[in-house]
């Protein structure tokens, strides 16, 4: 198995599957119901000018969250090269 | 068979729901709100084919638990309301999430029916969704629309005929999700079954599902039940225990999870993508527009861009409503005698209406700038570039819009920004954001800004409505903080949100947007600004000057006019007080006529036997001179009685024995009571501050020249300095929010929070009013008048 790292750590351009999502409550309804699931594939679209939010390619569609709720989220990366 | 059939709209935010709704019911639509809530509820009507069709246009959500009060509103409107049919609008190129609300509807049970919208688009990006394998796997009938060139429209409206005849039962999905849960369901609806606290609209298996999702009206609803919660709980603390220590999560997870493997086995065989576009073009437009060095810098030109352009393109129009208003009252002088009746008129209800309703070409097109942002989807990148700012203020990136909205960019109005906090689903960041934007230089206060700088800062106009605009983001900001730090103290809430792709956007659908919220203030001016400035005007006309008062006043003039009449150089010109008023109008119109360099209307004065007296007046052709420097020192000293008339006028009225109390408060911040009276009138719409100003420093409308513009007034005044205008002009900006603010914030959340919003506002406004007028005395800054 590939390591997993939490998608606040992934570099842009970056992709990988989601494996893990380590909250409930809000945040972990809210990110489910907007297609961040486990099994799902992902791509860092790119960082707001103060590296905070961060854009997330997911399904067909751009995301947007805060580095706090991207913490919850553990990713099996594509390849280590991006990472920061 | 009935003929009127109820439809209900449902979709996730971006799938194009309003489009669709507009395409449906074209202009029959009708906004309100859902009872007892801030949720807007927009209902349409059609007929199709001999049926009456009711649409109801649903909040657009992505799920249906009970965390958010549109998730709550649309699912009681479907439980309690049964719509006849629920035509569930997503995005064909957006399937995988789309999908998750229609599984939720399918085992809710309605009756349901997919349009698959925008296919045209998904089919550009090389995704072909089949509606009919998707038909027959998700057991509920598809059809591909495109809502934009209402296309599919017609078909989707016979195929909702066809469901609604057949008047189906509601059948609830049942969906798999895994053995542990399946078998508390299982059990959980054994229990629910003998429970009689819920009504017959629920299925069990429904509930049993939402009980260990932990939905909170669920539980809420089973409360009379205390014996059934008991086993409820148990199952519930079983199943969670075991599912963590087996899968390390909780059920609701597994359940949202189960859903997605529902719906990801059907789009495998309904969605087939020809290419793997992986940069379309929206993915490029943000790698520049919201690129970290030059997407802020972009964004940056395009807020400023839009000032100017707003302002630009309304000079020609505000100016025309103006000259409009100009002529109404004319019209008035021509009918109604000067006297209560006529000042009731102009003052009261022209000068009051007028004042907001001229504003409205200025609000209309900065409306239709940030129309043009939300449909094109920038608006979600402003937020998404703001949000490490604003969440550290303790705001969230959507509180973009509503500041904007209410003046962020100079301009605006606080009623529509009010009203857009609605976006923010935590109440404490909404509330929070509705108290701050009031600060905001709304369209309103910039008739304040413009007559002080014109007066006190005539050489940095633009620079200093720059610092105002700066200035009242920074107390927004920084107001913010503080309420967020104490009284409203609470977590962020998530910022998971969807930056959807560019889209051009419809023309309708801007003039839909830009015409709900112009709406919104002009029903502000027809309503409460029209009350306010009658009950202004009563306060500042009542009780007036006794008859024994007035009686002195006239006999004073009377005296100036028999000792001007009686002058030997007088004598030979004018034999009675007829032949004065004869050539105080002609001198009157010859100088109109000479600033606007009119001949023909000075051809027309011609005739009158006084013109060559006036001729000699303003040519000086009257070698003596006597007579009009006699003229002219009379024309002063009775403007000095007159205006001494009515400061004793304002004096005494009720809004005058307001002003002069507060002078003990307003003293340490230089206000005298003549600037207090301009405030408490601004407390109704502040566009009454500069009239009322006008009023109070007893301005002769009938000859406006006579003692200077207000602004040239003002700076004459000896109470009058830089630095008591800069200071009005932070007060005014901070102190309280308008009337129809007040009941807007009121509305969109309670009394209290109505009331604290003016003391807050109004402690803050003291306090830096009073630094910066006792400092810059203190210091000497801005006493002198440039």
């Amino acid at each position: 198995m590939k390591k997993l790292i939490r998608l606040r750590e992934m570099a842009v351009n970056q992709s990988g599957l989601i494996r893990k999502i380590n909250t409930s409550g809000d945040v972990g309804r809210r990110v489910r119901e907007m297609g961040l699931i486990p099994g799902a594939s992902i791509q860092i679209q790119g960082r707001a000018p103060l590296k905070d939010p961060v854009a997330v390619k997911v399904m067909d569609f751009t995301l947007t969250l805060r580095n706090s709720e991207a913490d919850h989220i553990l990713v099996e990366v594509d390849d280590e090269k991006g990472e920061v | 068979m009935k003929k009127k059939i109820t439809i209900a709209l449902a979709g996730n935010p971006n799938s194009g729901k309003s489009t669709a709704f507009n395409a449906i019911t074209g202009g029959r639509q009708h906004i309100a709100n859902y009872p007892g809530v801030t949720v807007e509820k927009k209902v349409g009507w059609i007929s199709h084919k001999g049926y009456e069709f009711e649409v109801v246009d649903l909040p657009g959500i992505y799920s249906l638990t009970a965390y958010s009060l549109e998730e709550i509103v649309s699912r009681n409107f479907l439980v309690n309301e049964r719509p006849d049919v629920v035509i569930d609008i997503v995005d064909a190129s957006n399937l995988d999430r789309n999908l998750y609300l229609a599984v939720q509807l399918r085992e809710l049970g309605v009756p349901l029916i997919i349009a698959l919208n925008m296919v045209d688009m998904a089919e550009s990006r090389g995704i072909e969704v089949d509606p009919d394998t998707l038909s027959s796997l998700f057991g509920v009938p598809c059809l591909p629309t495109v809502a934009r060139i209402k296309k599919g429209i017609p078909e989707l409206l016979d195929k909702a005929m066809e469901v609604a005849i057949k008047d189906p039962q509601w059948q609830p999905q049942v969906i798999s999700y895994g053995r542990d849960i399946d078998e508390s369901l299982r059990k959980l609806e054994g229990v629910i079954e003998k429970m009689e606290v819920f009504g017959k609209q629920y299925a069990p298996r429904w509930l049993a599902l939402k009980c260990l999702e932990g939905d909170p009206q669920v539980m809420d609803m089973m409360k009379g039940d205390p014996d059934a919660i008991r086993k409820i709980e148990a199952i519930y603390g079983k199943t969670t225990k075991h599912i963590k220590d087996t899968l390390e999560e909780d059920p609701e997870g597994i359940i949202a999870d189960h859903r997605y493997g529902y719906m990801t086995g059907i789009t495998k065989k309904a969605v087939k993508r020809k290419i793997e576009a992986r940069l379309n073009l929206s993915d490029q437009i943000d790698r520049v527009l919201t690129h970290r060095a030059i997407g802020p810098l972009i964004m940056i030109i395009i807020l400023y861009g839009i000032y100017e352009f707003t302002f630009w393109i309304s000079e020609g129009p505000v100016q025309w409503l103006d000259i409009f208003f100009e002529w109404m009252k004319g019209m008035v002088a021509l009918f109604v005698s000067e006297g209560k009746l006529y000042s009731l008129i102009v003052s009261g209800i022209i000068d009051g209406v007028g004042g907001v309703l001229g504003f409205i070409p200025l609000i209309m097109f900065m409306f239709f700038a940030i129309a043009i942002m939300e449909d094109s989807g920038y608006m979600a990148r402003i937020a998404y570039m703001m949000d490490r700012v604003l969440s550290w203020f303790g705001l969230h990136g959507n509180s973009v819009l509503p500041l904007l909205l209410s003046g962020g960019i100079s301009g605006g109005c606080a009623v529509p920004g009010v009203m857009a906090t609605r976006i923010l689903r935590d109440p404490k960041e909404r509330i929070a954001t509705l108290l701050i934007v009031p600060f905001m230089n709304c369209g309103a206060k910039l008739p304040i800004f413009a007559l002080f700088i014109a007066a006190f800062f005539p050489k940095n106009g633009a620079k200093m409505m720059f610092i105002f605009t700066l200035i009242s983001w920074s107390f927004a900001l920084f107001s913010a903080k503080l309420i967020r730090s104490t009284i409203l103290l609470g977590p962020k809430t998530p910022f998971v949100m969807e930056l959807p792709p560019y889209r051009a956007p419809t023309f309708k659908g801007l003039v839909i947007h830009t015409w709900e919220r112009t709406w919104q203030y002009m029903k502000k001016a027809g309503t409460i600004i029209l009350g306010f400035s009658l009950i202004m005007w009563a306060m500042m006309t009542f009780p007036g000057l006794s008859k024994e008062e007035i009686r002195r006043f006239e006999d004073e003039k009377m005296k100036l006019i028999v000792s001007f009449l009686s002058l030997p150089e007088s004598k030979g010109i004018l034999k009675d007080e007829k032949d004065l008023q004869d050539l105080d109008s002609l001198f009157i119109r010859f100088r109109q006529a000479m600033v606007k360099k009119d001949a023909e209307a000075l051809k027309i004065l011609e005739g009158n036997p006084l013109y060559p007296v006036v001729e000699g007046i303003f040519l000086e052709m009257d070698p003596t001179k006597t007579f009009p420097s006699s003229y002219l020192d009379f024309r002063e000293k009775r403007a000095d009685i007159e205006a001494g008339e009515q400061q004793a006028v304002v004096k005494k009225t009720i809004a005058g024995r307001i002003g002069h109390v507060l002078e003990v408060v307003t003293r340490p911040i230089g206000f005298d009571s003549r600037i207090n009276i301009a405030l408490v009138g601004g407390f109704a719409a502040k566009e009454v501050i500069v009239s009322t100003l006008g009023t109070a420093y007893s301005l002769n409308e009938v000859d406006p020249s006579q003692s200077g513009s207000l602004s040239e007034r003002l700076k004459k005044d000896p109470l009058w300095s830089p630095l008591l205008a800069f200071t009005l002009i932070l007060f005014t900006m901070l102190y309280v929010p308008c009337f129809a603010t007040l009941v807007v914030i009121k509305k969109e959340s309670s009394w209290a929070w109505a009331a604290f919003s003016v003391t807050f506002n109004l402690i803050v406004a003291y306090l830096i009013s009073l630094m910066i007028y006792q400092g810059g005395t203190a210091l000497g800054i801005g006493l002198q008048k440039g």
